[in-house]
């Protein structure tokens, strides 16, 4: 059996709240152990060498979305990053472009994904008269059921926006995350708001005519989402609406 | 400091936390919800498998009830739990899995017609009615009589927690996330509100709010190895153990599932031994069937768990450098199955084993799940030391999981919890007004600044990460699925040492704001404290009784255990808590203590068991025969709802029995 090596993580560093700091990178080494993930080894390197670094985590499982970043130039989930997958143990980490900065590896996406929560109204809108809890549900075909799942697998995660070229430049592009939850509202029939209604949402250049079609969302999304099929599907939906109209 | 005022303050953003705010917010009422993390990321969104409600809809669940899922309950529970609660819970999940289906829940549905499910390892087939089809559909549970489980594909709690969120974000309650609440204020008798921290800036705010209600999860990464997210720190326990006041509930039961994946300790949901799923030993033995001939792999949690720990213990593991562990073999249930039904356990066996599972067995052994104790309440969820102080989900004993709870019972708690309890908190903001006494507010603040203070400037040479890994290692080695006096003794010992440590822990980040470090020396000796109340619990109660399996004391002893233990820290400076206890009353029972269902009946019987059984076949008698089972139910054991949440569940036995009759 070979000696375990040793691997090397060149790590973003930056306090926006300290005006003193700059941002730089730095780096730190860390002996490899079976099955090490970035997870596993972010936390050995804050308990043993700085306990200043600043990375989120949450359910280290793949469920959450909370860990975010950009592994040797790819946005992904460093929680489920083994790191045996870079033959030459080097790993460079920087946080997700296109989110406020926390600090180090941090960013904000929980307010970015509430704010597109509430600009869009992701939310289900079904008719208010369908709400007598103590009665039989209305049936739904099964396989719209298992179709609109498949659609919410969405872990939010902000990669897809990371790896997307027009949300970089356009701040107030909708995004795959924001495509893929209309996409799901859409599709579902319990909600009452039309093609025409979403139109008003995204039938524009923050929306589906915005979309360059690079699909680094679809490459990066660890979930395997769709995005370019439900990207596709919506710009069809809008351009029938202008025809229909 | 800032002041925040609200009416209804609630701490955690999981499932539970966010219902209580919105039954907060229906009600008119100014709601804020505190949450170390954006709400959608709470550890609820693990919740693979499913909730258990009696909607009875599928061919395998007719005949389902709020009777039998109350029955399963309080069987499960080993006797533990409060029946009050039990049937509360039971009569209001079916709803709560309807309301769920309008803000967004895409359930799984049933397919008319015949289907082929694996049963006992075998092929069958089952044929479903057409009434049925599009109605929501259930699978199978460990400890359930019936399919009752329902259930989006394997990312239940991942779709309830969104829908449940977006519900919020459209009723615009704020959720103030990377906020961590470190202290209650509160007079000794009154709750109004909490000190906390932001962990970007390190500003300490006040929350002062008619009601606070805790909903921050379990306290199992007080385990070093535990299926839970890293977040579930037991610190919502801490904040009401600090009060001195407050009590906490049977800390000592704490649940081991059977399937997580070794090493790393990621679930893989019941839903695939629910499914057909199978467990074998080295040999490739499928074990189970020798031990528990009857339930087999969908014994209750607590069972199977040890059940393969003894099975191990006879050298029937697979070794491997992490130890031994068996093997989970969903292989048989088919590539389509897996990858429909099972797709998150395939994506983290991909990621974290670099294995198909639709081929390949799992490995899998025990591991620290899920926190049956919690901050005890009663019926309506608040404490019953501290009024305003409410909790509900996993960080509360409410008490309807006892000491050991089924798998789909703690996401249906979540949102069933939520919805009861919700309605209670907005009772109580209703009808008390907002008390502040800023000396109050001022103390409070004032003596978490001292600890912050202390810990950035002092001189301590303790490393917080140290003492935090010792303290996991006890609780997993002394305070685990097997459990004995000596051990625990040795556990108890060794966790005072460290907390009396952790009073010199000193820090190398000495920045006031974002400083992880600091998080960490704030949390650890909250979290000894309730790694103390666990291990001190689990030492005084000589018995068995559910998910607490003492070697040295077997049987479940009713005439002496059948009671809750209750922890408090009146003395901050004292090295453990003060345990007394609570009886559970016999003859208020509806279902009074029996055998359930396991191995030999070694039971040690309550001298209050035999009195109440006659009782309840004489109310029962006197009722006579045209009684429907609503009324016996009513007279045997009466219970509280809120108003809009009595009525009745209609189901399709209803509608197929009674044409055109709503019940």
């Amino acid at each position: 059996m070979t000696s375990p090596r040793t691997i090397s993580f060149n790590i973003f560093r930056y306090d926006p709240q300290d005006p003193s700091d700059k941002p730089k990178m730095v780096t730190y080494e860390i002996t490899e152990a079976p099955g090490m993930t970035v997870f596993i080894a972010l936390n050995m390197l804050r308990e043993q060498q700085d306990p200043s670094l600043q990375f989120d985590f949450v359910c280290r499982a793949g469920i959450c979305g909370s860990c975010a970043m950009v592994i040797n130039g790819k946005p992904t989930l460093a929680c489920r990053t083994l790191t045996a997958n870079f033959p030459d143990g080097k790993i460079t980490l920087m946080p997700l472009p296109g989110f406020e900065l926390i600090g180090d590896l941090s960013v904000d996406t929980g307010k970015f994904m509430r704010e597109l929560a509430e600009r869009l109204q992701l939310w289900l809108q079904p008719d208010a008269n369908d709400i007598d809890i103590h009665r039989l549900e209305t049936p739904m075909d099964p396989a719209e059921a298992a179709k609109l799942y498949e659609l919410e697998r969405c872990v939010e995660c902000g990669v897809c926006v990371s790896a997307c070229a027009t949300k970089q430049m356009k701040d107030s592009f909708v995004g795959a995350v924001g495509m893929m939850k209309i996409a799901r509202f859409e599709m579902d029939s319990r909600d009452i708001r039309t093609a025409e209604d979403f139109y008003h949402v995204i039938g524009n250049q923050d929306g589906v005519f915005g979309c360059m079609t690079l699909l680094g969302c679809q490459d990066a999304c660890p979930k395997d989402l769709p995005h370019m099929q439900q990207i596709a599907y919506l710009r069809r939906k809008m351009a029938q609406t202008i025809v229909s109209c | 400091m800032k002041i925040i005022y609200t009416d209804s303050l609630v701490v955690g953003a999981g499932l539970a936390g966010l219902r209580v705010a919105i039954a907060s917010k229906e009600r008119g009422l100014d709601t804020v919800v505190l949450s170390l993390i954006p709400a959608k990321r709470s550890h609820s969104a693990a919740a693979q498998g499913g909730m258990q409600a009696s909607l009875g809809n599928t061919v395998k669940g007719m005949g389902d009830d709020e009777d039998v899922h109350f029955q399963d309950t309080v069987k499960g529970s080993d006797w533990g739990c409060d029946q009050d609660v039990a049937r509360m819970f039971a009569h209001c999940a079916p709803k709560a899995v309807r309301e769920l289906a309008n803000w967004g829940v895409p359930w799984s549905r049933i397919t008319a017609g015949d289907r082929e499910v694996v049963v006992n390892a075998e092929k069958v087939t089952i044929t479903e009615a057409e009434e049925a089809h599009g109605l929501i559909n259930a699978r199978d549970f460990g400890g359930t009589k019936k399919w009752r489980t329902c259930y989006t594909a394997d990312g239940t709690g991942h779709s309830l927690l969104y829908a449940v969120d977006n519900k919020a974000i459209e009723m615009d309650i704020p959720v103030h996330e990377r906020i961590e609440a470190l202290s209650l204020i509160h007079d000794g008798k009154r709750c109004h509100g909490v000190i906390a921290r932001c962990l970007v800036t390190g500003e300490l705010r006040a929350y002062i709010g008619k009601s606070t209600t805790i909903a921050t999860g379990g306290y199992g990464r007080i385990y070093e190895v535990s299926t839970n997210a890293i977040i579930c720190e037991g610190i919502g326990q801490a904040l009401a153990l600090d009060t001195g006041v407050a009590t906490l509930g049977n800390m000592e039961a704490v649940q081991f599932h059977p399937t997580a994946i070794v090493p790393v300790g990621i679930l893989t949901t019941e839903g695939c031994r629910g499914d057909g799923g199978l467990l074998r030993d080295k040999d490739g033995h499928r074990f189970m069937p020798d031990y528990e001939p009857e339930k087999k792999e969908l014994a209750s949690r607590d069972v199977v768990s040890r059940r393969m720990t003894e099975h191990m213990r006879k050298g029937k593991g697979v070794d491997s450098p992490y130890g031994p562990h068996l093997w989970l073999d969903i292989t048989l249930l088919g590539r389509k199955h897996v990858e429909t039904n099972l797709r998150e356990v395939k994506e983290i066996c991909e990621n974290f084993l670099g294995i198909d599972p639709a081929k390949d067995w799992i490995p899998v052994r025990p591991t620290q799940h899920y926190s049956m104790g919690g901050i005890r309440t009663d019926a309506t969820g608040e404490s019953p030391q501290l009024a305003g102080l409410f909790s509900v989900g996993e960080a509360a004993c409410w008490d309807m999981h006892g000491f050991n709870r089924l798998g789909g019972n703690s996401l249906a708690e979540t949102v069933v919890g939520g919805m009861i309890i919700g309605k209670y908190v907005a009772d109580f903001c209703e009808k008390n007004t907002l008390e502040i006494n800023t000396d109050l507010i001022e103390a409070s603040s004032s003596k978490l600044s001292e600890e912050i203070d202390r810990l950035l400037v002092g001189e301590g040479t303790e490393n917080v990460f140290d003492i935090k890994l010792a303290m996991q290692r006890i609780m997993m080695s002394y305070v685990g699925i097997f459990r004995n006096g000596p051990e625990l003794e040795k556990a108890v010992s060794e966790l005072k040492a460290l907390l009396v440590r952790s009073k010199n822990i000193g820090l190398k980040c000495k920045k006031r704001h974002a400083n992880p470090e600091l998080v960490e020396a704030l949390r650890v000796p909250r979290m000894l404290r309730v790694a103390l109340t666990v291990a001190c619990g689990a030492n005084a109660r000589t018995e068995s009784r559910g998910a607490h399996a003492r070697e040295d004391y077997p049987q479940r002893n009713d005439k002496e255990w059948l009671n809750r233990t209750l922890s408090t820290w009146p003395d901050e400076n004292a090295l453990e808590p003060q345990l007394s206890y609570e009886q559970l009353d016999v003859m208020k029972m509806e279902l009074p203590p029996g055998y359930r269902g396991y191995g030999n009946d070694n039971a040690i019987a309550h001298p209050d068991t035999a009195v109440r059984e006659v009782e309840i076949e004489k109310i029962l008698t006197e009722l006579g025969d045209d009684a429907n089972r609503f009324e016996k139910q009513a007279a045997v054991m009466p219970f509280e709802l809120p108003e809009t949440l009595r009525p009745r569940n209609e189901r399709l036995s209803d509608t197929l029995t009674v044409p055109g009759e709503k019940t």
